[in-house]
């Protein structure tokens, strides 16, 4: 038996220009003009509600936000060597993403404060796929 | 407009039963296990399958069942959001049996959740929502996922993972008392604390276990609720409702926002009742933080304080309001949609035949999501 591969993610027509932007680097998000808040993931309208305008744009976000929450897996993924950090960040102009946290060899709760903040890192996992990983900003 | 309030008290539960033995069953397929409950809860109301002209259940489809058992439903439903799903289904009956869409609900569960006999595989996901963006970051089933909001419970108010072991410690004290129940050995906070990590907060006992059964449920309308063997469980309040299906997309990491603006008030006006008239609770656990958050969501405790309330053991055999009295996800037997199990368990306290059972008992809540915090279902029961 060999390992189960990492879980890949196949785009939409939807999701296609955020994940086209992160093989350039860029974190591209989408706003609603209506409520000018930020939202992820992308669709073609605001999913905030009180809202649900259908007029959003493409915009390039910081990529600040700050730690909403995570886990500590030990036993996870197959393709992951354990422990690894699910974490879920809160980005600066709005919307939350899953994600893994870079440049912790050893994560421990005690490193890991909730709502410390946090900037985007780039991960290229093969030629047509770079995923977002985000690093917490040193103090 | 119609008022939810006069359904309540106008449909009930009057046949329930689960698998002969819930646990570690090989020899019994999904559907299997949903035609032995079904079998068994019409049994229990002095019905056959003849009787049945309404079908409700999860995890498999209406359809399937319904060419397994050889019926002809007129009513049914597949409403189908993860373990809550059945509380759902018994709202919907109630619904169903007044509009005299259905006359008998039968209400199905089976799940071969350890030994994955006659279980349907997973599809293709990675062009889904959550496919795209949770699993590339090694998402690994619900220990991973329904685990992430503690951390931000924890920061926000004081939750410890003391908080969170004393709930698995107080529901294998019930645990002991049932002789069903997979876990029967008293633990400690300790015990729980040196369990191993599986993903920090939770260890191995703050997990539900991973086992094969079933439950199944008859519902019939207030005019004949009274003409069979065993007295019956009145449904007095329900509410359900969905706010997301992906962890990583729940509104508010510290509160369960569907079930304290939704699925509590609803039930509660429903059934016309206050926090102080619920005499005991099921609170689907399957986590030690699951019933912490349902305490605080459904407004029995403040906002918070669900961590305390359990660590004061209040939940526990001589509590003052016991909460998961079968042994819960935790102890007794987890399926993988373990709402069934929390209905049954209800309808044994109130009818005086639970394995521990609670002194005068007339009114049960019963608590539980479906997915990862994604969906609330709240039942109200009554025997009066
Ligand atoms: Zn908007």
């Amino acid at each position: 038996m060999t390992t189960p591969a990492r879980p890949l993610p196949a785009p939409t027509p939807e999701t296609r220009e955020y994940w086209d932007g992160l093989k350039r680097h860029e974190l591209r998000l989408q706003r609603c003009r209506a409520c000018s808040r930020a939202y992820f993931y992308p669709r073609p309208f605001c999913p905030y509600p009180g809202c649900h305008s259908q007029d959003v744009e493409w915009f390039t976000a910081s990529g600040r936000g700050n730690l909403a929450s995570y886990v500590i897996v030990h036993r996870g993924h197959p393709a992951f060597g354990t422990p690894y950090v699910l974490a879920v960040v809160e980005m600066t102009e709005g919307g939350r993403m899953m994600t893994n946290l870079s440049g912790i060899d050893d994560p421990t709760p005690e490193a890991l404060p909730v709502g410390a903040e946090m900037e985007i890192d780039f991960e290229d996992v093969n030629d047509a796929l770079t995923l977002p990983s985000w690093r917490l900003v040193k103090g | 407009m119609f008022d939810s309030r006069e359904l309540s008290h106008k449909v009930a539960i009057v046949g329930a039963a689960e698998t002969d033995t819930v646990g570690v069953l090989p020899n019994h397929s999904v559907l299997q296990l949903h035609a032995e409950s079904a079998f068994n809860a019409l049994r229990d109301a002095g019905l056959t399958l003849d009787d049945v002209d309404g079908l409700a259940t999860a995890g498999v489809s209406p359809a399937a069942l319904t060419e397994y058992l050889g019926i002809m439903p007129r009513w049914l439903d597949g409403t189908a959001v993860g373990g809550g799903s059945f509380l759902m289904h018994v709202g919907h009956a109630v619904a169903a049996i007044a509009a005299g869409y259905a006359d008998v609900v039968l209400v199905t569960h089976g799940e071969s959740g350890r030994s994955r006999v006659g279980a349907a595989g997973p599809g293709r996901t990675d062009s889904t929502p959550g496919g795209q963006f949770d699993a590339p970051f090694g998402t690994f089933g619900p220990p991973t996922m329904f685990s992430v909001p503690i951390a931000a419970h924890m920061a926000r108010y004081g939750t410890t993972e003391e908080h969170l072991a004393a709930v698995s410690v107080a529901t294998r004290q019930w645990a002991t008392m049932n002789p069903r129940a997979m876990m029967r050995d008293p633990i400690t906070i300790d015990d729980v604390l040196a369990s191993r990590l599986i993903a920090w907060p939770l260890r191995l006992l703050n997990c539900c276990l991973v086992t094969d059964g079933g439950g199944a449920l008859v519902l019939v309308s207030e005019a004949r609720a009274r003409d069979f063997p065993k007295p019956p469980v009145w449904v007095l309040g329900r509410g359900e409702a969905v706010q997301h299906t992906n962890i990583s997309q729940m509104w508010d990491f510290t509160e369960w926002t569907a079930a304290s603006r939704i699925t509590g008030p609803e039930a509660f006006r429903m059934a016309d009742l206050d926090h102080s008239a619920i005499d005991h609770l099921m609170l689907y656990d399957a986590f030690s933080h699951t019933p912490i958050y349902a305490m605080e969501a459904l407004g029995f405790v403040k906002e918070g304080d669900g961590g305390p309330w359990f660590a004061e053991m209040r939940s526990a055999p001589g509590g003052v309001l016991p909460v998961n009295t079968n042994g819960g996800g935790l102890s007794y037997t987890h399926t993988g949609m373990y709402g069934m199990f929390a209905i049954q368990e209800a309808v044994r306290q109130l009818r005086g035949e639970a394995a521990a059972q609670v002194d005068g008992v007339q009114t049960s809540l019963v608590h539980a999501p479906g997915g990862m915090f994604s969906a609330t279902a709240t039942l109200i029961l009554g025997n009066q």
